[in-house]
């Protein structure tokens, strides 16, 4: 039995859903993770030692357990204290924390790369702590990270597809519904693939445009 | 109490990392519209004293004072914070290394002080923009990113964008000594120019010649003391501390 790719066009409308299912995901978490990782940073660095400890545990905690886990662990555990939460949520909850662990850190070292002059420059005209932070050093951060954080942008879309299981229609698991229809697992995964790698042309595509306008602001 | 009428005061002024002194009791009074320069050698707390008025430094002991008020008040945490930046909106301070914003545009360097902190319009902190950088000759860069810009276009930046707060004074920690030495004319001309205009100025320098040009008052410091002071007209032509001699052989000889 060869591969047969007529088999696809009919599942076209479901892997189309998946792929929407995958973007939503992607781009929400994708959004909580980059906010959340400078929320992250910010507190490791400057927050006072009660609430940056338990945030660094936190941070600890996530970057040593699989992302399968703490999928599991949101969806299926938390409802057992009694929070319910949706699928989708638990999904966009569970890897925009795993990712703005990792965003944290690399916005962490970015912070503290930014010239300490920049700091000093902000506040001789009398700009606070925050302000400083908010207007000066954190815009800065972020512009010099944005590399490292693309990259964690396409390992979230890549990784959104663990997802599937928990129940979320994403690209993965709209393929092997259809495999489950039509038994035909090789074709099916690869369109899948390659719809993959189409979003990632585009977000690819999309981050080198903002990296080249951050270039131009140097 | 305020201490005098003056535009900045140091009284006693003692600053120590670990145990090397670099102040060992400053006394400075600035009458309004007056022009100090600092002069000494590297390491002698010139620059320390002159942060320690922005407080940028703190000091070990000894009172600062802005225009009758107590920079370094004694407040602690969140009241120090709002005290602080308060006075440092009424000084102005142009550092060595420039520290522009490079992610901002010139106009966004110099308007976002006035915006954010005094709640200027716009319309009104673009104006104040333009008309700052045409009296520092740079209208036409107001769009350009500090990296476009060379050494001394970024120094007469950010001396607009001090101005932009309209402070009582100026203080420059070594203003040109990052600058290559054809560029140093153009900023020296702007604070000519802000001489003219009676700015009171704090100038901390290594350009003996500018200083006894636009100064009306030369400190000489050396091991975190003033060992000197006086007109320049005498301090640079008769000093009377053979430390002063020895400094100024060295540097009018350089």
């Amino acid at each position: 039995m060869g591969l047969d790719f007529s088999v696809l066009p009919p599942y076209a409308e479901l892997l189309g859903v998946g792929l929407w299912w995958t973007i939503v995901l992607t781009v929400s978490a994708g959004i909580v993770s980059f906010v959340m990782g400078i929320l992250f940073a910010v507190t490791v660095l400057y927050a006072p030692a009660v609430i940056a400890y338990p945030v660094r545990f936190f941070i600890w905690l996530f970057m040593g357990t699989p992302l399968l886990l703490q999928l599991f662990l949101i969806y299926y555990g938390l409802v057992q204290i009694g929070i319910d939460l949706p699928a989708l949520v638990a999904g966009i909850v569970g890897l925009g924390l795993h990712f703005a662990v990792y965003n944290g850190d690399i916005i962490r070292a970015g912070i503290a790369a930014v010239d300490p002059g920049q700091t000093e420059g902000a506040r001789s005209i009398g700009f606070g702590r925050w302000q400083a932070l908010r207007y000066v050093v954190i815009p800065q951060a972020v512009r010099n990270t944005t590399p490292a954080v693309g990259n964690m942008m396409i390992a979230l879309l890549k990784e959104s597809s663990l997802v599937s299981v928990i129940g979320i229609a994403e690209l993965v698991h709209a393929s092997q519904l259809a495999i489950s229809e039509t038994y035909r697992p090789f074709e099916f995964y690869i369109a899948a693939a390659a719809l993959y790698y189409l979003a990632n042309l585009i977000l690819e595509a999309g981050l080198n445009m903002i990296e080249k306008r951050v270039e131009a602001s140097r | 109490m305020r201490p005098s009428g003056s535009m900045v005061e140091v009284r006693g002024a003692r600053k120590s990392y670990g145990n090397f002194e670099v102040l060992k009791g400053i006394d400075l009074s600035v009458e309004r519209g007056q022009i100090v320069a600092i002069i000494g050698p590297s390491g002698s707390g010139k620059s320390t004293l002159l942060r320690s008025i922005n407080h940028l430094e703190t000091l070990n002991a000894g009172e600062i004072w802005l225009d009758g008020v107590q920079v370094n008040q004694p407040l602690k945490g969140r009241a120090f914070e709002r005290h602080i930046n308060g006075v440092r909106q009424q000084m102005g301070m142009v550092f060595q290394h420039f520290n522009l914003f490079p992610h901002m545009t010139v106009r966004d360097n110099i308007t976002k002080g006035p915006i954010v902190l005094k709640g200027m319009g716009r319309d009104e902190a673009d104006a104040l923009a333009a008309q700052l950088l045409a009296k520092v000759g740079l209208a036409d860069k107001i769009d350009s990113y500090p990296s476009r810009l060379s050494g001394g276009q970024k120094q007469r930046v950010a001396i607009a964008r001090a101005l932009a707060m309209k402070p009582k004074v100026m203080l420059f920690d070594e203003a040109t000594s990052a600058l290559d030495p054809e560029l140093v004319d153009e900023v020296n001309a702007v604070m000519k120019q802000l001489a003219a205009e009676h700015m009171t100025m704090i100038i901390v320098t290594h350009e003996m010649r500018f200083a006894s040009e636009v100064a009306d008052r030369v400190l000489f410091m050396d091991g975190g003391a003033v060992v000197e002071e006086g007109q320049p007209s005498t301090l640079f032509t008769a000093p009377t501390h053979e430390r002063t001699r020895a400094f100024l052989k060295k540097y009018l000889n350089a």
